[in-house]
């Protein structure tokens, strides 16, 4: 052995002496787990971390939140507050009229709840059209075809704030767009303190901010279809619309089902770019759940914890319903792809 | 077995010295709307060079961060040791009682016993801090802009119907967005009210309904936003009781006239220079007086301190007469000193001619607030009445809610906070 291969051993040696050591120190009890436990004792052996991180950030904050909305008052400790019971959620649900939120106890809950509702609709159609529309654009052969693949995802690494804020400065009383509406003499307008204008900002933010990331989903799936399914069509002469409707919706169904859930959960907790662009107004026309519950439970001079954990479990539950109609999406399309 | 034992102490006690204060450390929470976070770090540091044996670390951190992350550290019992705040009643169960700890209590509280009362519990003789700064609500007029328009400036005891009207003609002349405009904030509305007669404190202590003096003032208010004269966009664009300011607008020569307070004063100084002259207008006139609203910055000392005796140390300090005297001269705030302000002679640090003047009638208005405004800063309800109005009257102005529904609201909203805090 040279003199050099002789050093490259040795040194090998010497770094792995440590990781040797700590092994066989840490053998002894995993051979006795495994052992004691079997296969199976293992794989919960190397999940305990993860599962423990889970555990005391979502798990023990969840349970926390329904004993909070179990009870009432201002102190921010469980044992300083009141236990009621299901007041808080009695207070929220009780309503004359669900369609008539002036009836409702907490008629800004429910203004909420019908600000997100509205908003999801509109959001969630909007995102999906425009999403797809652009991955047909994007699939298309272009020149610069990555570079303007790129442009539409660039607004998705923009955190949510950055994105409220160079909205806002365009679309304020003095901002962008009406130095351009004044520049070409027009009357200036206050788009964010129109009720309609300021819905119509929310949404169009929204789907500006995240289309890029649906896009890349639907992009994925028209990728994904056959060439020679295109080719047969052109072959018999199919139009182009007959073409989308009989080949690429059917074929992108999967992926778009899953767009469709992943903008639906994201829709129902709209929050940072609103809440920064517009502020909830004007009055209560952009006032979603999450910003409610934000306000309850931390910013408002009013606070209410409990009040707001409520409203976060009621909130979570449709958040679950969600949840699972993708998952079932999901084990769907599975199954799909493993009898094709 | 030794060694292992060593290490696990070595390492426990470097865990714990990282996490507790070490004997000497003062930690402030500070926030600044204008130069006094530099003002009082000078101050320290001087304070630093005399007590070598204490430590001061001053966090400058955003009002928001006082406004909602504090209250959630104090109640976990943790927090800083001193913090300048403005919800200085509700949360007077965290401070920390100076009285055995501060050199000589009667200079306290013949100092600053007028104002005691705002920062501590409802029948305690406690000394919890001192005003940093006292606040009065109040007016500016952008004087360049009136003059440009030929409209005289309204007079002593102008109401706020004749500084609107005013306002209105200068605006129209000058094609302004608005008249004027007035902060989103329930306090900012309250010395109005007030002056049309309301009285938001029932016989018991506790809120009374809104009564027809808020409604005056309420109603004008809702009708200047419907014809154009407020400046929509402050209290329309946003939800539940966001502040907004309007001082921007007025600094970029959008409004004839702005009613905020007194602290604004050190900020329209600087950032509108020597663009347009402006004037402090005091408060306009309603049906029952002019008055504004008092309230100010407090620093309180935080009962978790792990150095209580420090603490009253650097205390003592920042409430001298020459410090606070100082402070308010350097960074154009009221003082809330008796001795300072019975002597008189601030020579505010400015070189604005507008500057001044304007501190002037700040510190004649105060004089002129009504009992039932006086009342409010140590009130413990009063945020809660703030609250309520600006949620309520905002989604009034947008269209939402009519004013009739409002006061219903209003009521159950105050109602539901006092029930939710027994």
């Amino acid at each position: 052995m040279s003199a050099a291969a002789t050093l490259k051993a040795l040194t090998g040696a010497a770094l792995a002496a440590p990781v040797v050591w700590l092994a066989s120190i840490v053998n002894v009890p995993l051979k006795w787990w495994q052992r004691v436990t079997g296969t199976g004792g293992m794989a919960a052996f190397f999940l305990a971390p993860n599962m423990a991180i889970f555990g005391i950030f979502v798990v023990v904050p969840l349970v926390i939140n329904f004993f909070y909305s179990a009870t009432s008052g201002t102190a921010y400790f469980l044992q300083d507050r009141s236990y009621v019971g299901l007041e808080q959620y009695q207070r929220l649900l009780d309503c004359g009229s669900y369609l008539d939120t002036a009836t409702c106890r907490e008629d800004l809950f429910w203004k909420a709840v019908h600000n997100t509702g509205l908003f999801v609709v509109v959001q969630v159609a909007l995102m999906t059209i425009v999403s797809m529309i652009t991955a047909l654009i994007l699939n298309r052969e272009m020149v610069g075809r990555s570079f303007w693949r790129a442009v539409f995802f660039f607004p998705v690494l923009l955190s949510p704030v950055v994105t409220g804020l160079i909205w806002r400065w365009i679309l304020q009383r003095q901002g962008l767009l009406n130095l351009i509406v004044h520049d070409l003499g027009g009357e200036p307008y206050n788009w964010l303190t129109d009720r309609f204008w300021a819905f119509t900002a929310a949404v169009s933010v929204s789907v500006w901010a995240h289309m890029g990331f649906y896009t890349l989903i639907l992009l994925a799936g028209l990728q994904a279809i056959p060439r020679d399914l295109y080719e047969a069509a052109e072959m018999d002469g199919t139009r182009p619309a007959r073409v989308f409707w009989r080949i690429t919706l059917p074929l992108l169904m999967p992926n778009l089902l899953v767009v469709i859930v992943l903008a639906l959960i994201r829709a129902v907790q709209i929050f940072d770019e609103v809440y920064v662009l517009t502020g909830g107004g004007p009055g209560t026309s952009t006032l979603y759940l999450t910003q409610y519950i934000y306000e309850i439970g931390f910013a408002s001079l009013l606070r209410n914890p409990g009040l707001a954990s409520a409203a976060s479990i009621l909130m979570g539950l449709v958040l679950v319903v969600l949840t699972l109609l993708q998952l079932q999406v999901g084990r769907r399309g599975e199954r799909k792809g493993a009898r094709e | 077995m030794t060694k292992t034992r060593t290490l696990l102490a070595a390492l426990s006690v470097s865990l714990l010295a990282s996490t507790s204060a070490f004997a000497g450390d003062v930690r402030i929470m500070w926030y600044s709307d204008g130069v006094e976070g530099d003002v009082i770090q000078d101050l320290l540091n001087r304070f630093m060079k005399d007590n070598p044996d204490i430590h001061v670390t001053l966090d400058n951190v955003a009002y928001k961060v006082i406004q909602e992350q504090l209250p959630i550290q104090l109640e976990a019992g943790q927090g800083p040791d001193i913090a300048r705040v403005t919800n200085i009643k509700e949360l007077a169960q965290h401070w920390l009682d100076l009285r055995p700890l501060v050199a000589d209590p009667k200079y306290w509280d013949d100092n600053f016993g007028d104002t005691l009362d705002w920062m501590r519990p409802d029948g305690s003789k406690a000394i919890t801090g001192f005003m940093t700064q006292l606040t009065l609500t109040g007016g500016f007029a952008n004087k360049t802009l009136f003059e440009q328009a030929g409209v005289a400036l309204p007079g002593e005891k102008a109401t706020w119907d004749d500084w609107i009207n005013a306002a209105a003609e200068v605006a129209k002349s000058q094609q302004l967005p608005a008249a004027f405009a007035i902060d989103r904030s329930g306090h900012r509305i309250s010395g109005a009210n007030v002056s049309y007669g309301a009285n938001y404190i029932g016989p018991d202590g506790k809120p009374a309904k809104v009564d027809d003096g808020t409604k005056a003032f309420v109603g004008k208010l809702v009708d200047w936003t419907a014809k154009g004269l407020m400046l929509k966009d402050t209290w329309v664009s946003a939800a539940g009781s966001t502040y907004r300011a309007a001082a921007d607008d007025f600094i970029n020569a959008q409004l004839p006239f702005y009613y905020s307070g007194s602290w604004q004063v050190a900020n329209l100084s600087t950032k509108i220079g020597d663009s347009f002259d402006w004037v402090a207008t005091g408060s306009p006139c309603g049906t029952a007086g002019c008055s504004g609203v008092k309230g100010g910055a407090a620093l309180v000392a935080i009962r978790y301190t792990k150095n209580p005796k420090d603490v009253a140390k650097v205390m003592d300090y920042l409430a001298r007469e020459d410090i606070v005297k100082e402070f308010s001269e350097r960074t154009l705030f009221l003082p809330a000193h008796k001795g300072v302000i019975a002597k008189g002679g601030l020579k505010w640090g400015s070189a604005d001619k507008n500057v001044g003047p304007a501190l002037d009638k700040f510190v004649k208005a105060a004089g002129e607030t009504l009992p039932a405004a006086d009342a409010l800063p140590p009130w413990k309800w009063a945020n809660a009445y703030f609250a309520a109005l600006v949620t309520r009257v905002s989604q009034v102005m947008a269209g939402e809610l009519t004013l009739d529904d409002a006061w219903g609201k209003i009521d159950q909203d105050i109602a539901d906070k006092v029930a939710e805090a027994k």
